[in-house]
């Protein structure tokens, strides 16, 4: 509501209509991605359920402790965290209103998401390559599905950036493109959130 | 006919499809069906052509942003699937009350494997939802005084992805086959069933769910948004309340369900063991997470018809609703409790005596919130003016039916009670009496209510009643004989009995549906001769029940604005609140009003999206990935369309504005006369 209303005239009759067109509902877009985000995080919340009940289901297959190398999980934590920074300053640019240095932010935190699924499908190709692939138990089935989940919206994230820098390029910094770099910041920062939770629940305490 | 991997060739073109997956081949009622469909669409597309409707159906309906016609667009989905879900209703009675002995009936048990389940999903996810969201669509940004939804694309498309789950339940009816797993496909047996019955489930439900989901978003931001200046939360209308406690219940359990349907089409596709029997896999798994979808499902369904029922009750008692304050937070206790109570579905799971208890007091629980929710409407009508009109009465038949259905659910809630009742048809019994005495009543209560809104004229009252009256008596005849065969330990999703002493209740459960029958074919009849009589049905005034709430305060049907004006509350009943203090439309100082334009764009998702689905059901690998990609780059195409809205000239909004006062006058002239 961008300006008050009065809800009475001055002489003190009821006001019933919006008659000098004041009343703008506030563009809901950034709380209706919040939502999306909360329903996203129930997505990654049954999987963390599933992988909880299934993490000891080793059938007789390799544990956590067997396969994952925590230096290569570790490097590639960083490299995700690290995007997020980087997407903070492509955030900053933007609130300068500096188009080049946006585009450049937002470049090298794609750049970055590239590199973490680079590793990413390495370390799945490793594993399957060592007989430890999604079929063999029902505790890397849970691993797979909810990492490969994760790295899927990283991908779509990236998908996504890139529109936008076109998109940027094209249009430069208008209301529509600076509404489509917050939403995509916050889906950015959750994706880092719920890696956390990947990289504690499913890595370290995997190899504990 | 199942699908066995070993002798169904996989073509790199085609997939599993060939010509001996077309079932109607060798199934005389699936042939009979399709010649009835084929035969059926054939003569609505010809009356599209011949009265030149395409055009308006596709720039008027189809491509259509605006929430009405995308509310009415819902409820004709939900209509025509009711028929569908209907048929195989009856069909699952003449076959148990004839199949006694030595008679196996007319319907092999895989086929009736499938028409259960078939019923349940279609009744779930394709009739009570659309009526719902329709519901909810249509009026809700009406009675917070908005124009139009948060999100009015999104809107669009959430509509089409749900048509698109129902096109491909439909397709499963003449290509291959539909699954035989009952409505959630609890005995889904991983990925040991070879057929593509399961898939059509997943892929239906998964593109469906997609729909639901950002609906759910999209009303949970239009209603926290939007509302017209002066309505704080504890001033929306009871029913606007219902469906935002239902969107955030909308928001918090679909993923659940997108994410077990996943995992299942992971176990299916790839080989993995979430819920297989070896290598680890925990079937109670997917029984769990897909009651932590299913249970809040429910309630998703029933609370905004409990606003519904609010809504009716205060109008035609003509009563402020009794205990605003407490329908509210009993709404916002359901919600909650919801989320605590899905393990009573699976009580003989064996998770001990504490567990159980636990959700058995849960669900115990409930009952008192929607106790207090009946007592505030019979508190509404003690002492009110009260009219019998068609919506007063199927709420009072929903308030004697729904309140048997909630006591047969608190002895289910019994943990050792249910260990007898399981599964049996007294569980059958219980679910009908609160989804079609809760549910379905509500729907029928809510379209003769706000019909005039949409269409300008109201329904015909004796074919209304003649309808509801079916319904009543049909619904107590075709499910007492359920709760006592239930009683008697008769389980559920028999094909064939072989105790002819059963049979006599099986029969009157029959008649109980027959009567159904009638009551849904006078409701069709009853929709023909109100559209006959509309000129004597006409409402000019726009507030033809003396309403309360805001929606009320337009014309019948609605300009495409909704309120050239955004109107200023007071109180929870705005609308009563400005009719008693004398409100005045305001006639001239029109100002252009800013819309959002129609597009294609859901319609085309939604078609790629149906094309998905079938060629992942089909094992059709380069279609699904065609169709996939396809999905992404005309979703990356439309975020370049910057095209997207318009104004209103003032010129218009005063043109159709002084159209209206005309209208009113005139009715008022003709008020007189009468």
């Amino acid at each position: 509501m961008s300006e008050s209303i009065a809800l009475n005239h001055a002489d003190g009759s009821p006001v019933f209509l919006d008659t000098e067109g004041k009343h703008h509902p506030e563009n809901g877009t950034l709380l209706g991605f919040w939502i999306y985000l909360l329903s996203d995080l129930m997505v990654f919340g049954s999987l963390f359920a599933t992988f909880g009940v299934l993490a000891h289901a080793y059938a007789a297959g390799p544990s956590g402790g067997d396969l994952f190398d925590l230096r290569l999980i570790a490097a590639n934590t960083a490299i995700l965290l690290l995007s997020s920074i980087t997407y903070g300053f492509a955030m900053l640019a933007m609130l300068k209103r500096n188009v080049r240095a946006t585009i450049g932010w937002l470049l090298v935190t794609g750049m970055l998401g590239l590199a973490f699924l680079a590793i990413e499908v390495y370390e799945f190709h490793h594993l399957v390559h060592l007989g430890a692939g999604p079929q063999r138990s029902a505790f890397l089935s849970a691993f797979f599905a909810l990492v490969g989940t994760h790295g899927l919206h990283v991908l779509f994230g990236v998908v996504w950036l890139v529109v936008l820098c076109v998109q940027v390029g094209k249009w430069g910094l208008n209301r529509t493109t600076t509404r489509r770099i917050a939403c995509l910041s916050m889906f950015w920062h959750f994706l880092d959130v719920v890696w956390i939770g990947v990289f504690t629940f499913v890595y370290l305490m995997g190899v504990l | 006919m199942s699908l066995d991997p070993s002798t169904v060739a996989h073509s790199p073109l085609t997939g599993r499809m060939a010509w001996d997956a077309v079932p109607m081949l060798h199934d005389p009622i699936l042939a009979v069906t399709f010649a009835g469909t084929c035969l059926g669409g054939l003569v609505v597309l010809a009356l599209v052509t011949r009265y030149r409707l395409w055009g308006t159906l596709w720039r008027d309906w189809f491509t259509s942003i605006d929430h009405k016609k995308i509310g009415i667009m819902y409820m004709v989905l939900g209509l025509v699937m009711l028929l569908r879900g209907f048929s195989d209703a009856i069909m699952m009675r003449l076959q148990q009350a004839i199949a006694f002995g030595d008679n196996l009936g007319y319907l092999p048990p895989h086929h009736y494997d499938q028409i259960f389940t078939a019923h349940g999903v279609i009744m779930i996810f394709f009739v009570a939802m659309p009526f719902v969201t329709g519901l909810m669509n249509y009026v809700v940004p009406l009675q917070i005084g908005a124009r139009d939804v948060a999100f009015p694309f999104l809107n669009n498309f959430s509509f089409w992805m749900t048509t698109a789950g129902a096109m491909l339940v439909m397709l499963s009816l003449f290509f291959g086959e539909f699954s035989t797993s009952g409505w959630l496909a609890l005995s889904n047996l991983g990925n040991q069933d070879p057929g593509v019955g399961l898939d059509y489930y997943i892929w239906a439900l998964q593109i469906a769910g997609v729909g639901t989901l950002l609906s759910g978003v999209n009303l949970v931001v239009t209603i926290i948004k939007m509302r017209a200046p002066g309505m704080a939360m504890m001033k929306m209308p009871v029913f606007t309340w219902t469906a935002l406690c239902t969107n955030v219940l909308i928001v918090v359990s679909f993923p659940v369900l997108t994410a077990v349907l996943a995992l299942m089409a992971l176990d299916r596709y790839l080989g993995m063991n979430f819920f297989s029997n070896d290598l680890g896999g925990n079937a109670m798994l997917y029984v769990n997470l897909i009651w932590i979808w299913g249970h809040p499902e429910v309630y998703i369904l029933i609370l905004p018809i409990f606003g519904v029922f609010s809504e009716v009750v205060s109008t035609y008692s003509g009563k402020r609703l009794f205990g605003y304050s407490s329908m509210v937070y009993a709404t916002v206790c359901i919600t909650v409790l919801s989320y605590l109570v899905w393990l009573h579905h699976f009580f003989t799971m064996g998770s001990g005596a504490s567990v159980n208890s636990f959700f058995g007091i849960t669900t115990m629980i409930i009952s008192i919130p929607t106790g207090a929710k009946i007592f505030n409407w019979l508190f509404t009508m003690y002492r009110g003016r009260i009219r019998f009109e068609v919506p007063m009465l199927w709420t009072m038949g929903f308030m004697v039916t729904f309140v048997v259905g909630g006591m047969t659910g608190v002895l289910l809630a019994v943990p050792p009670a249910d260990f007898v009742l399981h599964n049996s048809l007294f569980l059958i019994a219980h679910f009908h009496n609160v989804i079609i005495g809760g549910v379905v009543f509500g729907v029928f209560a809510a379209i003769t209510y706000w019909f005039p809104k949409a269409f300008g004229f109201k329904l015909d009252d004796f074919w209304g009643k003649v309808s509801f009256w079916f319904w009543l008596t049909g619904y107590w005849f075709a499910f007492t004989p359920l709760y006592v065969l239930g009683l008697m330990g008769v389980t559920r999703r028999m094909s064939h009995f072989d105790d002819p002493s059963l049979q006599i209740w099986f029969q009157v459960a029959l008649f109980g549906a027959v009567l159904v029958a009638i009551g849904i074919a006078a409701f069709l009849v009853c929709l023909v001769v109100s559209f006959r009589r509309r000129e004597q049905l006409r409402d000019a005034s726009g507030d033809p029940w003396g309403g309360r709430t805001l929606e009320w305060s337009t014309s019948s049907p609605p300009p495409d604005y909704n309120f050239a004006f955004t109107p200023v509350v007071h109180d929870t009943d705005a609308w009563s609140d400005m009719k008693r203090r004398g409100f005045r439309r305001s006639e001239r100082g029109f100002l252009p009003i800013h819309m959002p334009r129609n597009t294609g764009a859901g319609v085309v998702l939604s078609a790629l999206s149906t094309l998905c689905g079938f060629a992942l059901i089909w094992h059709i690998w380069w279609l699904a990935a065609a169709s996939l990609l396809a999905v992404v780059a005309y979703a990356i195409w439309h975020s370049f369309d910057r095209d997207r809205d318009y104004h209103i000239p003032a010129e218009d909004v005063a043109a159709t504005e002084a159209a209206r006062s005309r209208q009113l006058d005139h009715a008022r002239v003709e008020h007189v006369h009468v």
